[in-house]
């Protein structure tokens, strides 16, 4: 489950089956037209390949492939070290059927300073039922202005 | 702004005891490692600990008085940080939107191709 903190969190509702949703985020020539502009990478756990942003590129690690609902993988990371958790930022995908011809895709884009956590810290944060930290930024932005 | 800066930014607000620290130099708008150390559950130590990482992403900055050093938030890097943030969500929101779009052709596609078998030639 994500946390709050340095996580981001977005979803949107497509109007069309899962398993639809599924292969256009999956498939690198789908990939390719809405995510990096050249991925070179094959879908399985442990995988590792490359994804191009215009003059920008890096080495990718797929962490989960579970069809249709879970993907994700890392990136971020120093260019010549290999994306493990604590150099890099996990990009998670969930897929979730809301009837037969609708589904949820949400996607999760977290830090790993904050996957570096012990797990108590993460729970006593999660406990907390903060903000997330766009939030919290926001209200200490509006503070500062203030003064 | 680059990949970096946004990484420093990042590390040092993620950190749930920096954010406090940070959330108290902005209400009290300027205090010593020793004041903020009187109001956190943590040891002066991990004060100044993470006074250094957030001096180092540009989030604070100190000044000397008398024998005292004074730390306060900088209010244009916090703004910077908002500001990534924000930038960050809203390439998300594109791409999502961009999925959206491929995968309903493609499911569009796929159900006029259905029609077509059915309907005897």
């Amino acid at each position: 489950m994500p946390m709050d903190g340095l996580t981001i969190e977005r979803e949107i509702l497509i109007e069309a089956p899962v398993e639809v949703v599924w292969r256009t985020i999956t498939e690198p020539d789908q990939l390719s037209q809405w995510f990096a502009d050249r991925v070179d990478l094959v879908i399985e756990p442990g995988a590792q390949g490359f994804m191009e942003f215009g003059d920008q590129g890096g080495p990718v690690v797929v962490e989960t492939v579970d069809p249709p609902s879970r993907f994700s993988f890392r990136w971020n990371h120093p260019r010549d070290a290999e994306p493990v958790a604590g150099n890099s930022m996990l990009v998670e995908f969930t897929l979730t059927p809301e009837g037969d011809e609708r589904t949820r895709l949400r996607v999760t884009e977290s830090g790993h300073e904050l996957l570096a956590w012990p797990d108590a810290e993460k729970q006593r944060y999660a406990d907390e039922h903060q903000a997330g930290w766009g939030e919290f930024l926001d209200r200490l932005a509006t503070l500062v202005a203030k003064r | 702004m680059t990949a970096q800066t946004d990484d420093e930014l990042w590390s040092a607000i993620a950190e749930p005891s920096r954010r406090q620290v940070l959330d108290l130099l902005v209400s009290n708008g300027e205090a010593s490692a020793s004041w903020l150390a009187g109001r956190v559950p943590f040891s002066r130590q991990a004060v100044a600990k993470h006074l250094v990482v957030l001096e180092d992403a540009g989030l604070v900055s100190r000044r000397k008085q008398g024998r005292e050093v004074l730390y306060q938030v900088e209010a244009e890097r916090l703004v910077q940080a908002t500001r990534a943030m924000a930038e960050l969500a809203a390439q998300w929101d594109r791409r999502l939107a961009a999925v959206k779009r491929l995968a309903e052709a493609a499911h569009a596609e796929n159900k006029a191709r259905e029609k077509q078998k059915e309907e005897p030639s």
